[in-house]
């Protein structure tokens, strides 16, 4: 008996992979928009103001699934790396190559949006607390990647060179998550724990929706980027100049 | 719904630079990312395009 399933492996070959991620690339970049739409309308309009912070507390809409993001992208980009390397998979560094720049942005995007938190509700624009700390080595980390492999010329180095240190920095990750259990400094603790979440139904809402829309974003402009670096990096290859053309 | 104007949305109860500072660095930056992109997209079109 012959099994019909899908050889989910045939997607490992840039020549495959190439037009599903074309036709993936409109349904995410559309649902994205309409998600990014529909969080902001709960964040201003839903959610109410804190007893607390009043509308200062607002930033945490973006500002958590920000900092998400650059943790998971982070990852993701290691976890491709590493798979990269290890089963000399071109496609899965490509990947990782891809998810840089966007992980890099949403990283950075945390500890502005921080920042600016931070001033009215704390006083303090920055302190060297754990997880600021930490997330500002996660910065470092993803410039040090995308820089390390824009200065390589040879494709294959480069992405070998990017797994040592995507991997190598990896263990940043759960030293951010963790900080504030570990150090008792500025940033507040967990808020959303897997027992219980301390805040009002709104409030999560607003803040999971904006997380998916941040996430299927991510998902849209990490395929148009590994499109067009399967391009630049298969420029020579036969089933390129069908897939554009034909 | 608790804004009870605009001004009132806008003001953000006194606190209108750190909150639209915040979405307004978010937004400018992402789009600039789908601009930039655009733009290689663009780029790697013409380089293997024509023969």
């Amino acid at each position: 008996m012959v099994s019909k399933g899908i050889n989910w492996y045939k997607y490992a070959a840039p020549a495959n992979f190439y037009p599903l991620a074309g036709k993936m690339v409109p349904w995410f970049a559309i649902a994205s928009a309409l998600i990014f739409i529909v969080g902001l309308y709960v964040s201003f309009f839903v959610a109410p103001t804190d007893y607390q912070q009043h509308d200062a507390y607002r930033i945490i809409f973006i500002h958590v699934p920000a900092a998400w993001m650059g943790m998971f992208l982070y990852v993701m980009l290691a976890l491709y790396a590493g798979v990269g390397w290890a089963f000399n998979a071109r496609l899965a560094s490509m990947m990782a190559t891809a998810i840089a720049p966007t992980g890099a942005i949403f990283t950075f995007i945390s500890l502005v949006t921080g920042s600016l938190w931070g001033r009215p509700a704390w006083g303090v624009w920055w302190v060297w607390d754990a997880r600021l700390t930490s997330t500002l080595i996660l910065m470092f980390l993803y410039i040090g990647f995308i820089s390390l492999q824009s200065s390589i010329e040879d494709p294959r180095r480069a992405d070998r060179a990017g797994a040592v240190l995507a991997l190598v920095g990896v263990i940043n990750v759960p030293i951010i998550y963790f900080s504030v259990q570990w150090w008792n400094s500025l940033h507040q603790g967990a808020t959303i724990t897997a027992k219980s979440f301390k805040m009002a139904p709104s409030m999560l809402a607003a803040m999971l929706i904006l997380l998916a829309a941040c996430w299927i974003y991510s998902i849209a402009v990490v395929l148009v980027r590994v499109r067009c670096i399967i391009r630049e990096r298969e420029r020579e290859a036969p089933w390129l100049a069908e897939a554009v053309t034909g | 719904m608790h804004w009870s104007s605009w001004s009132e949305f806008f003001s953000m109860g006194g606190y209108a630079l750190y909150v639209w500072g915040s979405y307004g660095v978010t937004f400018v930056l992402l789009g600039a990312e789908v601009l930039m992109l655009v733009n290689r997209k663009r780029k790697v079109s013409r380089r293997t395009l024509p023969e």
